[in-house]
């Protein structure tokens, strides 16, 4: 086990702006840590909520989804509904009791290079504190459990 | 020739199920015309040890409702899985979760403290079911809680999926006289694993109402408004779910001016309904600055229930996390 927890976070980037921003960030050098993972999409607008949800099932501690800045989208206004998409999830994960902490939303343009690394930064650090958020261990125990369970199955008396 | 066996059962449901299938008024006797009814606690007495008792694979058909909430539940889907040749997921609770689901987002411990121990329940020695129980006549049991409610599927292999809340009569009706029709070799079966009794598109396919652009400034509930009847309901705010809803209801609620609530579950291809409802419904709020679209977003009082009413246990997250602690 290693000493510090390293959270997994996956990142979705529209291929205009922001991942043109991580891009310039690898150029420039600029360090980050090596936690983030990212998916290029042609537009922030085409993150389905399914995408986010998948990754938290599938072992993610947090998501960072970043595209244009508003009035900079290349479709004109799809970061807009990535916006309230992205506020409304929020809201659903915290009723599922995922911290509102484990998901970000940023803008980045080509240029900000420097900032996205900085906010790439903010965000594993910030999931770092919150800890694992561990949901394909908790599937697997909760199915042990109920395996544990019926495997205690009785005839029910008729 | 003795006829083939037919069975129903319910587990964690409400019994609209049941109802729906009686609902299918005259059709109901051609079931009894073709099939020998072995096994349908609502309908006749019949007891577990007879069930035990039937060679296994020697039912036809059985149609299972309801969704799996203690052993109980898994036993009998298990016993009958291994009794019966075709196994049906039926409605939306047996498919999905269904309401009873909803408990997933509490743990174990809150939904007994709720049940049995607030102030609308006459409990002075806070006692909770116990599992087994000795008494003067011997031990006695009642099933085991689990910690989450699953569907039929996540318990034992289904053959088919039937969705609904309850699957709409027509509906039943049609898939009945399918088999009676194969059963006659006038017709084939569909593939396994799939979903019989409604529709591979949305409910909006259906629905009548008027649609234009859609852009929402502000939810409102249905009973506060007096909803135009030619117009999209969506566009006059009242959420509904019908964008990511499977369809073959035929648009029933929308038509009657409610809402749709999701009973049908997610449409072909798509992994999350509550996701895609989410993405829908977000996507209509005319609101460019954060605090607008939160201040929009506070209509949705309750998004986990609303996006995930009848597909808890069958979605990506499944559960909060308090549920699968135990």
């Amino acid at each position: 086990m290693p000493d510090k927890f390293e959270p997994l976070i996956i990142g979705f980037t529209c291929n205009w702006c922001s991942y043109r921003a991580a891009d310039m960030a690898g150029l420039g050098r600029m360090k980050y840590p090596p936690n983030l993972r990212l998916i290029r999409l042609m537009c922030s607008g085409r993150l389905d909520p399914t995408f986010v949800l998948k990754a938290f099932a599938d072992g993610a501690d947090g998501v960072l989804i970043s595209g244009c800045h508003p009035g900079d989208c290349h479709y004109l206004e799809q970061n807009y509904k990535t916006q309230s998409r992205y506020l409304l999830l929020t809201r659903l994960l915290a009723s599922f009791g995922i911290e509102p902490q484990r998901i970000k939303l940023i803008w980045a343009s080509a240029a900000e290079g420097a900032y996205f690394a900085e906010q790439a930064t903010q965000i594993v650090e910030q999931v770092r504190a919150l800890g694992p958020l561990n949901w394909h261990t908790r599937r697997t125990l909760a199915k042990a459990q109920s395996e544990q369970l019926s495997q205690g199955l009785e005839e029910v008396p008729a | 020739m003795s006829k083939p066996k037919f069975a129903m059962y319910w587990s964690a449901s409400c019994g609209g199920c049941e109802i729906a299938v009686l609902n299918t008024h005259e059709k109901i006797l051609d079931v009894d015309a073709n099939f020998d009814v072995v096994f349908w606690p609502v309908a006749m007495d019949a007891k577990y040890k007879d069930v035990q008792a039937m060679e296994d694979k020697s039912i036809l058909l059985t149609l299972f409702n309801g969704a799996i909430r203690n052993d109980e539940n898994e036993h009998i889907a298990r016993l009958l899985r291994r009794k019966s040749q075709l196994l049906v997921a039926f409605g939306a609770c047996a498919t999905e979760g269904g309401i009873p689901a909803l408990a997933n987002l509490s743990d174990k411990q809150s939904i007994f403290d709720t049940a049995f121990n607030t102030i609308s329940t006459e409990n002075p020695n806070h006692i909770l079911p116990q599992t087994r129980w000795t008494m003067p006549e011997g031990e006695i049991t009642i099933p085991e809680m689990y910690p989450v409610v699953k569907t039929l599927e996540q318990v034992v292999p289904v053959d088919y999926y039937m969705p609904g809340c309850p699957p709409e009569s027509h509906q039943i009706a049609a898939v009945i006289d399918l088999v009676i029709q194969v059963l006659q070799g006038k017709a084939e079966l569909p593939p396994k694993g799939a979903v019989i009794g409604a529709g591979a598109s949305t409910v909006c396919e259906e629905c009548q109402r008027a649609r234009n652009e859609k852009k929402i400034t502000q939810f409102v509930r249905i009973q506060d408004i007096k909803p135009d009847p030619t117009l999209c309901l969506l566009e006059q705010g009242v959420l509904c779910n019908g964008p990511a809803t499977r369809g073959g209801c035929g648009a029933a609620c929308p038509t009657a001016s409610m809402p749709c609530v999701g009973c049908y579950g997610a449409t072909d291809g798509a992994m999350d309904q509550g996701a895609r409802l989410l993405s829908a419904v977000a996507s209509v709020i005319d609101a460019r600055d954060p605090k607008q679209v939160e201040q929009i977003l506070d209509g949705i009082p309750d998004p986990a229930g609303m996006f995930y009413r009848f597909g808890m246990s069958g979605s990506l997250l499944r559960a909060s996390k308090d549920a699968w602690k135990g």
